[in-house]
């Protein structure tokens, strides 16, 4: 079910700034990976080239040996992987079911002609599609909305809605780009269970965070990036403890104050 | 997956069906109305002028629901569709009137050959955006209307060609009754194909590609592809409407493919009201209307025409069918 993808000597440079140079490693099937740093790290960058959204400048990204860097997105979406965004890329001009439905699109082998006379056929994949799609609004507890405007829907139920239209693609490696920004604690503990009731799917998780508290309880391997390098990989523990990290996020001045991932765990 | 999805499968199998109906009936209950109105219009239309309008609603309204579908559905926007209603028109009535086909085949070919041009065209014009797509189609539209125009050894050139009676078989359409009876019963068509399609995974995908194409690609929709099909099915309406345009009024000129049209056709588009088949055919019939409604005022005519244009778009903003369907779900609230 789920996939090792494998990111070797990627860069990718806009004009002078290199947002990513010479990165390679492996993120692990049926893993939590996490991908932290300070702002201006090139952690949104490097999810836009895992995803198709950026075409690297050198390197390769392949997931489970098959060569995706430069190809447009849905070619990544239809080898597997899923993500949601930073900034909520929700359809705001369908229902909640619809987002999610729309979310099977690669599942759904419909032709043109089958659509436009809506046969049997189609008929049957629309009802597979809904239903499917109903049961991830179950997972994420959206149900109740499932027939509501997406633009009527509360923040925090939105980002679970990017979530659910993820899963509904049925993807082996899910990204999730900054999920518990925005939500208040009670709402970042509920992505904390989630990404662990995901990854009990066989679903492989590559969280990119700030919320170090989350980060820290659910990964499995933590990758930390500065200046668009790889800065430390390792445990939650081993990176926790690494002076680099400490330096990184507070600057070489040593600021006075706790190191982040600890002060955020208090 | 865990237990609470597949224990959730369990419960909504049973609950799908009678959801799946409802939404049949509300994919349909439209279609329904629409067929409702077009039977009624016999019994009180007085003379062949009510006739007349009326067939011209039924053909522009078939180009605005399939323009509609890429204007307000798939979010691409097309200022050249009087090129595609245009070329249908003359690839109809010119192998109908000089190579002598029958007139149904005529009337395929065209389309299909618009089907064609829109597919070649669509693939490069469709990666611009916004304003810079708005330029290229609206190009698109005047180089059709321009070629028909001065190509007069075999359009007429400006002075414009005559066309057949339409005839099927032997048995020829001749008279605005039958003529009625026929578009309504292609508007009744198309509407039909285009709900299916709105309700389809093509549909969605369209949607989808208008609110974020980022998000609408990871989802797995090759937004290219997607765009350009819905460019190739508008265009298709619109030259399937011209075509059969050319055969009722039985002349036609480079007017058919004008910017003017193309404007027209928007205008009907956005004002019934965007990614609302139901408002393509309520801007259609009210645009289309209008103006005879005005003509009395002579002069006036055409300043109370922009006035009404003006005051409606202020009061709703989002085309007549969506802002009234707005408003009756908050009264019901």
């Amino acid at each position: 079910m789920s996939a090792t993808l494998r990111v070797e000597g990627l860069s990718r440079h806009f004009g002078g700034v290199h947002a990513i140079a010479d990165l390679s490693f492996e993120i692990r099937s049926g893993t939590v990976h996490s991908i932290i740093g300070p702002n201006g790290a090139g952690k949104t960058t490097l999810i836009n080239l895992l995803t198709g959204v950026y075409a690297p400048s050198a390197g390769r990204v392949t997931l489970d040996g098959v060569e995706l860097g430069g190809q447009p997105p849905h070619r990544f979406a239809a080898a597997g992987i899923g993500r949601t965004f930073q900034n909520l890329q929700v359809f705001f001009n369908m229902t909640a079911l619809e987002n999610v439905m729309t979310g099977r699109h690669h599942l759904e082998r419909a032709s043109l002609l089958a659509a436009l006379l809506h046969t049997p056929r189609l008929a049957r994949i629309e009802r597979e599609s809904r239903e499917r799609s109903l049961d991830w609004l179950r997972f994420l507890d959206l149900a109740a909305y499932a027939d509501s405007a997406a633009d009527s829907l509360s923040y925090g139920a939105l980002k679970r809605l990017e979530i659910a239209r993820a899963l509904a693609g049925e993807p082996r490696l899910l990204l999730l780009d900054e999920p518990a920004a925005g939500l208040n604690p009670t709402e970042a503990m509920e992505i904390d269970t989630l990404i662990k009731r995901v990854a009990a799917t066989g679903t492989t998780v590559v969280l990119v965070e700030h919320n170090m508290r989350l980060v820290m309880g659910v990964s499995d391997h933590i990758l930390v990036l500065d200046h668009g390098r790889k800065l430390v990989e390792g445990t939650a523990e081993q990176v926790r403890h690494d002076p680099r990290v400490i330096e990184a996020y507070l600057g070489a001045a040593g600021a006075p104050g706790a190191e982040p991932a600890e002060a955020c765990d208090a | 997956m865990d237990s609470s999805v597949s224990s959730a499968a369990s419960v909504s199998s049973g609950a799908a069906p009678s959801a799946g109906l409802r939404r049949v009936r509300t994919r349909h209950a439209g279609l329904a109305a629409l067929a409702v109105v077009l039977l009624t219009l016999p019994l009180v239309a007085a003379n062949d002028y009510v006739y007349d309008v009326a067939i011209l609603v039924a053909l522009n309204a078939i180009v605005c629901v399939g323009l509609n579908l890429l204007v307000g559905y798939a979010g691409q926007i097309s200022l050249g569709h009087a090129g595609f209603f245009g070329l249908g028109a003359y690839g109809s009535a010119l192998l109908a009137a000089r190579w002598g086909w029958p007139h149904l085949l005529a009337l395929a070919t065209a389309t299909a050959g618009v089907a064609l041009l829109a597919f070649a065209v669509g693939r490069p014009i469709l990666r611009l955006k916004g304003h810079y797509l708005a330029m290229a189609t609206l190009g698109l539209g005047i180089i059709v209307a321009i070629v028909l125009a001065t190509e007069d050894g075999l359009t007429g050139g400006p002075d414009g060609m005559a066309v057949p009676t339409f005839t099927i078989a032997g048995f020829a359409i001749r008279g605005e009754h039958a003529w009625y009876a026929v578009s309504a019963a292609c508007l009744l068509a198309a509407v039909w194909l285009s709900s299916n399609l709105v309700a389809s995974p093509t549909g969605r995908a369209w949607r989808a590609l208008h609110s974020s194409e980022v998000a609408a690609e990871l989802a797995g929709i090759d937004s290219a592809r997607e765009k350009l099909s819905a460019f190739v099915v508008s265009a298709v309406f619109a030259a399937f409407a011209g075509g059969l345009s050319a055969f009722h009024a039985g002349f036609i000129t480079p007017a058919n493919a004008s910017f003017l049209h193309s404007i027209e056709l928007v205008t009907m588009v956005v004002f019934g009201g965007m990614a609302s088949i139901f408002g393509a055919v309520v801007g259609a019939a009210t645009l289309t209307v209008l103006p005879q409604l005005l003509t009395p005022l002579k002069e006036y005519e055409m300043v109370v025409f922009g006035g009404v244009l003006m005051v409606t778009m202020v009061f709703f903003p989002r085309g007549v069918v969506p802002t009234l369907r707005a408003l009756w779900q908050r009264w019901q609230k």
